[in-house]
């Protein structure tokens, strides 16, 4: 495991926190991503499909993962993550991302949600320094 | 079983290149600060060489479409996602973009019966190398069965 920051078990990583989720947030996610689906981004269409109201991107939820690694980046990639959806995000909540190292590498995981919502993630690996 | 026709059916591969302005804006619409994805020189003098792509950029390639199977325009819900890396996706990358039905499969639970679509989305360089493979669960909830007549 060289390159890798030298973590052990119980390790913890920076907690990621984001702004409370807003329309504009919404927006540029639908457009950077190419997510065309208007319940993102339409009261109509979130009432039509039977929700309270907009809700965000599955996939924005996921990427707010990575940023855990982010400041990591310069030794090495995330090489593989895994995603369980749980629950929705709604417009005000705000998703925390945390990461604590487990035993083994199928416990490395990272929890992410609001105050009521949990959603369990799993980073599984991340790349050795002679994979660039 | 939904589109049980359709398991191992896969979409017409599709080449996507990892353009730089797409990575500045998908990194911005995460709020992703990491100067790798954005910063050229920073890149550069990195071990990757040049800008890097989140690791769920590859959502935004065209994986072209399984002919014939038409999904339900709206309540499928998003289940789970995953996805591996062969090598880090850089800018500039070309890859061939394919996307499979891997299985269906039904489950009767508390919110009555749920189909269950595997889909894997692959990217593989000009050589032929898988870059990434991510895989994406579909639940199909009665109500939405119930409205596409399967």
């Amino acid at each position: 495991m060289s390159g890798l920051p030298d973590w052990r078990p119980g390790d913890v990583l920076e907690e990621i926190a984001t702004p409370p989720i807003d329309r504009e947030r919404l927006r540029k996610y639908a457009a950077a991503s190419g997510d065309p689906n208007p319940i993102h981004l339409s009261d109509e269409a979130a009432a039509a499909a039977g929700l309270p109201g907009v809700i965000a991107h599955g996939m924005l939820t996921v990427a707010t993962m990575g940023l855990l690694f982010s400041p990591h980046l310069d030794r090495g990639h995330v090489k593989t993550f895994r995603s369980r959806f749980s629950g929705m995000v709604f417009l005000g909540d705000k998703i925390f991302a945390r990461w604590k190292n487990g035993q083994t590498q199928d416990e490395r995981f990272a929890t992410f949600g609001d105050r009521v919502r949990t959603l369990i993630l799993h980073a599984e690996d991340l790349s050795r320094t002679g994979d660039v | 079983m939904l589109y049980a026709d359709f398991v191992g059916a896969r979409s017409e591969p599709v080449w996507n290149v990892v353009e730089k302005e797409a990575v500045r804006l998908f990194a911005e619409a995460i709020s992703d600060p990491s100067p790798l994805y954005a910063d050229e020189d920073a890149a550069r003098s990195s071990r990757y060489g040049r800008l890097l792509a989140p690791p769920t950029f590859p959502r935004t390639f065209d994986y072209g479409r399984i002919a014939g199977l038409e999904l339900p325009p709206s309540g499928l819900i998003h289940g789970e996602f995953r996805i591996s890396y062969g090598r880090p996706l850089l800018v500039g990358d070309e890859v061939l973009c394919r996307l499979e039905l891997k299985d269906s499969y039904d489950k009767r639970g508390r919110r009555g019966l749920l189909g269950f679509l595997l889909f894997e989305r692959t990217g593989e360089d000009p050589k032929g190398n898988r870059v990434f493979t991510a895989n994406d669960t579909v639940v199909v909830t009665e109500s939405v069965r119930e409205g596409i007549g399967a």
